[in-house]
């Protein structure tokens, strides 16, 4: 196989800092060498590689916006995507981790944490010591989170948490949760560690996507937690909206990598399939393909670099976020589909990475916000009418 | 103890090399460079050696500007220091490891690293003509090192197997595959190296006895041909081979 070399059509490489290409150019390094050999086999036999958890806290790939004295990186969000985008390059399992423990646990224990639990937990999950999970979407509330059935009670010392969450990236293996559930009818964020009683988190098996990736639900009955362990700043739905919007910007870069994957296994294979004597490369149709799918990346990376850069100056809004998650797993999943067809009917065998990249988007495409929310949310802001309560 | 790793910049081995229009030099346009693959093992043992043993590192690179990339990834993987020896003009083996063993003894290192070859114009000499400038020891191509006191055990790669040999300080190593797994630049390594200053300095002028006077690239493959595809096709592929390829 041809050592992977970057899909950068319209030099945007010229528009990033030195430390950004670093960045990433020593994770793409690393998912050569540690992710794509192994990964197959761990989506074949449907086993997250947990090995990888320590290595990826030691390249310093979780919380890497976060504050240095929490052992985190401290770097920018373009940084951020770059790191997601090579992640999922491997496989959207992998980034899915990476982004969980990222935007869905560390940030919000950041954002809404006491000082004593961000003292406590950060530096556990910067290094990959600790996992977390999030648990917001419910078997009954996926889109409309804000109906959601899991509750606290206030109890001497603390709370009673009841409920039950569903589709829980990391949920079986992590050693905390950030569970969102209603107290006196506002949604407050909990931690809820691992071997809690009354606390169980079983895995979710027979998936035919993400099956590198741990999906698990989470169940609660008369959990007790301490007082200590609410997450005081957290205040509403909004709390974890700002969680899926930090997720949703990462999910955004990432799936860019599964379509440069793509992309480069079908332009290598097409170059070298030969049918009717010359290679499928020098045919009209798989050209216009290859074309296609080239340039839906580039308007991608177009699109990625300047969020990221309205979002490290602050100015982002979640509408834009919306449009370039919306848009990008959208055209992933399509252009992984056209690559698979240039590959012909080798395109299904888990030799190359298509199919494997082509299940994980579609679960990319509706997790973190539907593709079909996205759109009302953007539909609201250029018309002022919501469509959805 | 004063920790030396010398870097070279070189293209990235899948780059399409292109010659120049002078006829003598590459044609850097669209080529991605990257650090020297065995520098990459030379930077591992030096941090290594560091962590045993405590002192400093510092790396040197001899080259123009470009150079940096490669000393500011030595950086992001630990390195203290970076000095850039800064001339982009053609240097020969002897006239390269002239300016380095000059840069070696001013920064007073003991412990020398190398890669045992650059891989863009493979004269695989340097490391040796450096120790000798510099009078140091020297082991090349090594693909174990230990120090002990002032003593140095490195086994080395020879033909078939290996052998082990022992040299002391001052010396310099150049290292082979094998000798290490080199770490990534991690994160929070990058965002240290932003804030490290890579030192320029201009080194004496060049004395080259070796001039090259033009590139070629290598003759385009024929292509491959099918002579059949079961045991039917033996007697013609023997035939072709002792006839036509004349290999047997």
């Amino acid at each position: 196989m041809n050592k992977f070399t970057g899909v950068d059509y319209f030099n945007v490489e010229s528009l990033l800092a030195e430390d950004e290409i670093m960045v990433r150019n020593s994770v793409r390094e690393f998912v050569d060498d540690r992710i794509i050999p192994i990964i197959e086999k761990h989506y074949r036999e449907e086993k997250f590689p947990h090995h990888l958890v320590k290595e990826l806290g030691k390249l310093g790939l979780f919380g890497i916006t976060l504050p240095q004295k929490y052992g985190c990186a401290e770097m920018n969000n373009v940084s951020y995507g770059l790191v997601m985008q090579e992640l999922e390059r491997g496989d959207s399992g992998i980034r899915s981790f990476v982004s969980v423990q990222t935007s869905l646990v560390m940030y919000p224990i950041f954002t809404f944490g006491s000082e004593e639990q961000k003292d406590y937990w950060l530096p556990q999950l910067a290094s990959g010591e600790k996992i977390g999970c999030f648990g917001l979407t419910e078997p009954d509330f996926g889109s409309n989170p804000g109906g959601m059935i899991t509750h606290a009670e206030k109890v001497n010392g603390g709370y009673k948490i009841n409920g039950a969450k569903m589709w829980i990236t990391n949920g079986t293996i992590a050693d905390v949760a950030v569970v969102w559930g209603k107290l006196d009818g506002e949604v407050r964020g909990f931690l809820i560690e691992k071997g809690t009683k009354g606390f169980t988190a079983p895995e979710m098996k027979g998936k035919h996507s993400l099956k590198a990736s741990v999906t698990s639900e989470l169940i609660f009955q008369d959990v007790f937690i301490p007082e200590k362990n609410i997450l005081p700043g957290s205040k509403g739905l909004k709390s974890p909206l700002m969680c899926l919007n930090q997720a949703r910007y990462g999910i955004a870069w990432g799936v860019v990598g599964s379509m440069m994957a793509c992309y480069d296994s079908a332009l290598n294979y097409a170059k070298s399939r030969i049918q009717f004597s010359k290679p499928i490369a020098a045919y009209q149709m798989t050209q216009e393909k290859l074309v296609y799918i080239l340039t839906e990346i580039t308007k991608a990376q177009f699109i990625n670099l300047q969020l990221g850069r309205l979002k490290d100056k602050g100015e982002v809004k979640h509408t834009q976020v919306s449009m370039a998650k919306r848009n990008n797993c959208e055209k992933a999943l399509e252009t992984a589909r056209i690559a698979r067809e240039i590959l012909g009917a080798n395109g299904i065998l888990d030799e190359y990475p298509i199919m494997r990249h082509s299940q994980n988007l579609e679960s990319v495409k509706t997790y973190e916000g539907t593709h079909e929310m996205h759109t009302l949310i953007i539909g609201e802001d250029i018309t002022g009418y919501a469509a959805f309560d | 103890m004063k920790i030396a790793v010398c870097v070279s910049h070189v293209p990235d081995t899948a780059a399409k090399i292109n010659i120049g229009s002078d006829g003598i030099s590459i044609d850097p346009s669209g080529v991605t460079y990257v650090v020297n693959p065995y520098d990459e093992f030379a930077i591992e043992e030096a941090l290594k050696s560091k962590e045993k043993f405590g002192g400093e590192t510092v790396a040197i690179s001899l080259g123009g500007d470009a150079n940096k990339e490669t000393l500011r990834k030595a950086l992001a993987m630990g390195i203290d220091n970076a000095v850039l020896l800064k001339d982009s003009g053609y240097r020969d083996s002897l006239s390269v490891s002239k300016a380095l063993a000059e840069e070696i003894k001013a920064q007073g290192a003991e412990l020398v690293f190398f890669g045992k070859q650059s891989v863009d114009f493979d004269n695989s000499v340097v490391g040796q003509l450096t120790a000798e400038l510099l009078g140091y020891n020297c082991i090349s191509v090594a693909v174990s090192f230990v120090l002990d006191g002032n003593k140095i055990i490195c086994e080395r790669e020879i033909e078939g197997g290996k052998e082990v040999v022992e040299t002391n300080l001052p010396a310099v190593i150049t290292a082979q595959k094998g000798l290490n797994e080199p770490r990534y630049a991690s994160l929070k390594g990058i965002m240290a190296a932003k804030k490290k200053e890579i030192i320029e300095k201009i080194p004496a002028a060049a004395t080259n006895y070796v001039e090259v006077l033009t590139m070629k690239k290598p003759a385009s493959k024929q292509a491959g041909k099918i002579i059949g595809t079961d045991a039917s096709a033996v007697p013609e592929l023997i035939r072709l081979l002792r006839e036509e390829a004349k290999v047997i």
